[in-house]
């Protein structure tokens, strides 16, 4: 089981969901992917789209300022 | 999972601003879990054209002309501030420094998220060009009646 890092902080749409998308479809099942993001878009939609595609979303903490680390479990 | 919801885009304008929301709406819907179709006719063939420069593609003399003035991704010109070609590469620039994804960056997400493009016939035959003119990447060369078909229970837009 492996865990990834992906920092898509300086990411604007549609490359925040798109970068997500890409680095979960290369993971294995039962990896982790821990997703660094800013508030507002990314934030409201990165964790919601991982659950309605089928993946598990372990936990959304918030890191500092308006960073914030969603965790994804494929 | 929910079942899956589609996206189908006809590409008709071979507009850098116009191509950029093609792709844009593309790939993010690729990446929320949509199937994307995008069937590219007319002046928007020139977002898959092989050769991304100038070149003579074409059947005769007039449309390896045409050819040669449409291009392919690398010298779409915006539909307005085209400032004689310089348009483009502004706005490249502009999107660069502010880390948003560039027409080619979105171009190569696309084909990596499996989105589908195809062709226009039509447009193919008026225009002088094949289908090993194209990326290969492009599916199939497809008509208005096939383009319904894969449309059907979708949303469609045209750009």
């Amino acid at each position: 089981m492996a865990t990834k890092v992906l920092d898509i902080t300086n990411e604007h749409c549609p490359m925040t969901f798109v970068k997500t998308k890409i680095e979960l479809s290369k993971l294995q099942p039962g990896d982790i992917l821990e997703v660094l993001l800013a508030e507002g878009e990314p934030l409201d939609n990165v964790p919601r789209n991982a659950k309605e595609q089928g993946y598990n979303v372990l936990s959304v903490e918030h890191v500092e300022g308006t960073t914030h680390k969603v965790t994804i479990k494929k | 999972m929910a079942e899956t919801k589609k996206l189908s885009i006809i590409a008709f304008s071979g507009d850098f601003d116009k191509l950029t929301a093609v792709f844009t709406l593309g790939t993010g819907a690729a990446a929320v879990g949509y199937e994307v179709n995008i069937f590219f006719t007319f002046w928007g063939l020139d977002a898959i054209k092989k050769k991304h420069g100038r070149s003579f593609t074409g059947g005769n003399w007039l449309t390896k002309i045409f050819g040669f003035m449409m291009g392919g991704l690398k010298v779409t010109p915006t539909s307005r501030f085209n400032f004689l070609g310089a348009g483009p590469r502004i706005f490249r620039g502009l999107m660069r420094k502010n880390n948003v994804a560039t027409l080619e960056e979105l171009v190569d997400a696309a084909k990596v998220l499996g989105i589908n493009f195809y062709a226009c016939e039509m447009a193919m035959h008026v225009l002088g060009l094949k289908k090993e003119d194209f990326i290969p990447e492009v599916k199939d060369v497809l008509g208005v009646a096939s383009f319904l078909k894969l449309s059907d229970g979708g949303e469609t837009l045209f750009i």
